[in-house]
């Protein structure tokens, strides 16, 4: 199982699913990670935590403590 | 009959801009019941609708207070209609809110904003097509260039008046059936309008829809089961892939963009450089001298037009008071009614006026850099740090303003997305040394010897404080609301909107000057009157203070400063209660009461304190005074964030109360280094204070025993 957590920077990923619950799996879903979409990592923060993807089309920043909630492909 | 209308879209997509070009002047601006997030509602030029601002959100989940408040409007208030204004250049991510407003049964018309974007990065978008696919009415807008607002307007109210529903489209037949057992068991618990969004909500386990129709989701678990098994994924994700697979399919039809620049675009460009891995933080520092130096700056280079202009206008108090001063005598006004207008109001009232100029210029400066989209990349740079003490990656900006004023820094924590983050950086911001502060600073410097760390202990000083107070605030709910988590959108850099800008700067000075009209100015007047007269109401004619209430209330409040050693009198305790009409107020008081002129040279101050006090005394006083209760301004400024008195009276208690905590261990330690005599009493103190503290540090729950109102009370 490969998690966005440990997706290198400047590749593309597909989401497989979105493990958790509660407010940050939903909060997760709602900026647009479900299940077959993709995500670029585009870059990480200077101090090597939050991480920066693209995703339909726009940028979100996101930590890698949620990041390890999405299986990717 | 006149119309509601609601104005629902999500952050960064120019829903205020278009809600200014909507309502031109004519806003009133005020808070959600019980959440501090800005209500705006205003009248739609040319027309008696009223139109109400929602807050900006990206879904309608029950999580953060915007989500809620939005919700709560559209299902209690029934809008006459809603105007749901989307970004086109994000169509995907703005179509989900889209299609959650669409469940809710309310008429609607979808305001397509940022066609001038669309046009010259050669996209196209069939706004007919996406029109009939979505079963809304689509206007294509541009609210920066008032493009196309008239027919907007005149499609809003065509749709409410008709009562022009959504024509609802169906997701894959499974998930209608389910839906259509989730409104069966829901029929007659919620509004009939509403029930395909509840509907949709009960299969998503919705706490809120549970909330409301207990035992509806169990009966309907054979449906859920089915639905989970089908698709292989809990219900809740089962609903966001098909709405988003909807979007997909939806913007797919009709949307075609352009093939992307290899370069990127210009907001790719520069990002590359503002958030770079070696140069982002650097920038960060350049970013942040530079407003420091354009607001706040006064010294050995210049003077920064934000301290010239206070510096300005606290001299043209000053001289205002002294004019009155002059004619009052002149004229034979009562001397009471002199002291009133120039000591009370005008002095009070001036010397915290006397800021405004600065927190405009730190109010222009936070408001660009919020609107060109820099102030998320701070959040993006700083979360790293600012996480561990459990505040915002933004919270960065409010605690630097905080050192210039703490008012302009608590006003500008409303840029932070989480409630919780907000909450608890508007309650710590002031632990920074402010430019009132300055003053004392300056005088305590100069009464304990070798005291050149004095500056830097009260800044070092104020971090930890935030620091520790973020730690344990967090604890706190009662006071730290909700966290919700740090999932933040970076949205493209763009040049600030001038109108808007500026605007929002009036805003926020407005609501400060009119707390100096209100608020202020009742305290300056009662500070006054408890230092001008006897307890037996007589005027006390000169200087002298040592006969007034205040110096009643002081020698009371000393004995509980006894353990921290400058309790044997009561002009230190009276100097900090007038401290608190402006911390500056402290210096003057102290020439007052130990050199009889209240202009006395700082010097003259110092020199006394240190005959009068031991060092570390002197040291627990500074402490004391840097750290408790702010100015009555910034527990004004508090109020707005908190949203209640009761809420801030006890925020400002915490502050008091780790204010003397702090002091009482920094008397001991500091006393037992320099060999100062202690009284065994103040070593028991600090030790309990010590104890208590690492007990709110580390426990996880230190404050079960205050959750009243939660089942956290357990014997």
């Amino acid at each position: 199982m490969t998690t966005m957590k440990e997706v290198p920077i400047g590749s593309t990923v597909t989401v497989k699913r979105i493990n958790g619950d509660g407010a940050l799996k939903r909060h997760i879903m709602d900026m647009g990670i479900t299940k077959g979409v993709q995500i670029y990592v585009r870059k990480v923060a200077p101090l090597g935590d939050p991480v920066e993807i693209t995703v339909r089309g726009y940028e979100l920043s996101l930590r890698k403590a949620y990041a390890e909630m999405i299986e990717v492909d | 009959m006149s119309f509601t209308i609601a104005l629902a879209g999500n952050p960064n997509c120019g829903k205020t801009t278009l809600f200014n070009a909507l309502t031109g002047a004519s806003q009133r601006v005020g808070n959600w019941p019980g959440v501090t997030i800005d209500k705006k509602v205003g009248r739609i030029k040319g027309t008696d609708a009223r139109l109400v601002d929602l807050p900006g959100i990206y879904s309608l989940s029950p999580y953060s207070p915007e989500e809620i408040v939005s919700r709560n409007f559209i299902v209690d208030e029934r809008p006459d209609a809603i105007i749901n204004i989307i970004d086109a250049t994000n169509l995907e991510r703005n179509l989900f809110l889209t299609l959650q407003l669409i469940d809710m049964g309310t008429p609607m018309v979808i305001a397509l904003n940022m066609m001038d974007e669309i046009e010259k990065r050669g996209d196209r978008i069939d706004v007919e097509g996406l029109s009939s696919a979505l079963g809304v009415p689509v206007v294509p807008i541009t609210a920066s260039k008032k493009i196309n607002i008239d027919s907007l307007v005149n499609r809003i109210i065509e749709v409410a008046s008709r009562k022009q529903l959504p024509i609802h489209f169906d997701y894959d037949p499974s998930i209608e059936a389910a839906e259509s057992a989730a409104e069966a068991a829901l029929k007659g618990k919620v509004p009939d309008e509403n029930i395909r969004f509840y509907s949709f909500k009960l299969l998503e386990d919705d706490p809120d829809v549970n909330r409301i129709a207990p035992g509806a989701r169990a009966s309907i678990q054979s449906a859920i089961d089915g639905l989970e098994k089908e698709y292989d994924d809990s219900s809740d994700s089962v609903i966001a892939d098909s709405r988003y697979s909807k979007i997909t399919e939806i913007v797919g039809k009709n949307c075609t963009r352009a093939p992307k620049d290899e370069k990127g675009t210009f907001s790719d460009r520069v990002d590359r450089i503002v958030t770079n891995r070696v140069l982002g933080i650097p920038i960060f520092v350049a970013i942040i001298t530079l407003v420091y130096f354009i607001a706040m700056y006064d010294g050995d280079w210049g003077t920064s037009p934000g301290a010239w202009a206070t510096g300005w206008l606290n001299d043209w108090f000053a001289e205002f008071g002294e004019g009155v001063r002059e004619w009052c005598q002149e004229n034979g006004v009562d001397p009471v009614v002199e002291g009133l207008l120039v000591d009370g109001i005008i002095g009070g009232v001036g010397s915290v006026l006397g800021f405004l100029p600065q927190m405009i210029v730190l109010f222009i400066c936070m408001v660009i850099l919020e609107e060109i989209g820099y102030m998320a990349r701070v959040a993006f740079v700083m979360d790293r740090v600012f996480r561990h003490f459990n505040l915002s990656g933004k919270s960065f900006i409010p605690l630097l303003v905080g050192t210039g004023c703490g008012i302009p820094g608590i006003m500008s924590t409303r840029t932070i997305e989480s409630e919780s983050d907000r909450r608890i950086t508007a309650m710590t911001v002031t632990f920074m040394p402010c430019g009132a502060k300055l003053p004392v600073i300056a005088a305590i410097a100069g009464a304990i010897s070798g005291s050149w760390w004095i500056a830097v202990y009260a800044y070092f000083g104020g971090i930890v404080l935030v620091i520790i107070s973020g730690i344990i605030l967090k604890k706190f709910k009662r006071l730290a609301g909700t966290p919700t988590p740090f999932i933040m959108e970076l949205p493209p850099y763009h040049a600030p909107q001038l109108f808007s800008s500026a605007k929002t700067v009036l805003d926020r000075a407005w609501a400060f000057v009119k707390k100096a009209g209100t608020i202020i100015l009742l305290t300056a007047i009662l500070i006054w009157f408890l230092s001008r007269f006897d307890l037996s109401l007589n005027y006390l004619d000169g200087d002298s203070l040592d006969d007034s209430i205040l110096a009643c209330i002081g020698s009371g409040l000393a004995y509980l400063f006894m353990p921290l050693g400058w309790g044997d009198s009561w002009e230190l305790a009276s100097a900090s209660i007038t401290g608190l009409i402006a911390k500056e107020n402290l210096v003057s008081t102290l020439g007052v009461v130990l050199v009889g002129d209240g202009e006395a040279e700082v010097e003259a101050i110092s020199e006394i304190l240190a005959a009068m006090l031991s060092q570390s005394a002197i040291l627990s006083f500074f402490t004391f005074n840097m750290f408790c209760a702010p100015c009555f301004a910034a527990i004004g400024a508090i109020h707005r964030e908190l949203g209640n008195w009761k809420d801030t009276g006890l925020a400002v208690l915490y502050q008091c109360v780790l204010a003397y905590f702090v002091s009482a261990i920094v008397y001991v330690v500091y006393g037992t280094l320099v060999g100062d005599t202690i009284d065994w009493s103040s070593y028991v103190l600090a030790i309990i204070d010590a104890i208590l503290l690492a007990i709110a540090l580390v426990f996880k729950d230190p404050f079960k025993y205050f959750h009243r109102d939660t089942n956290g009370v357990k014997a």
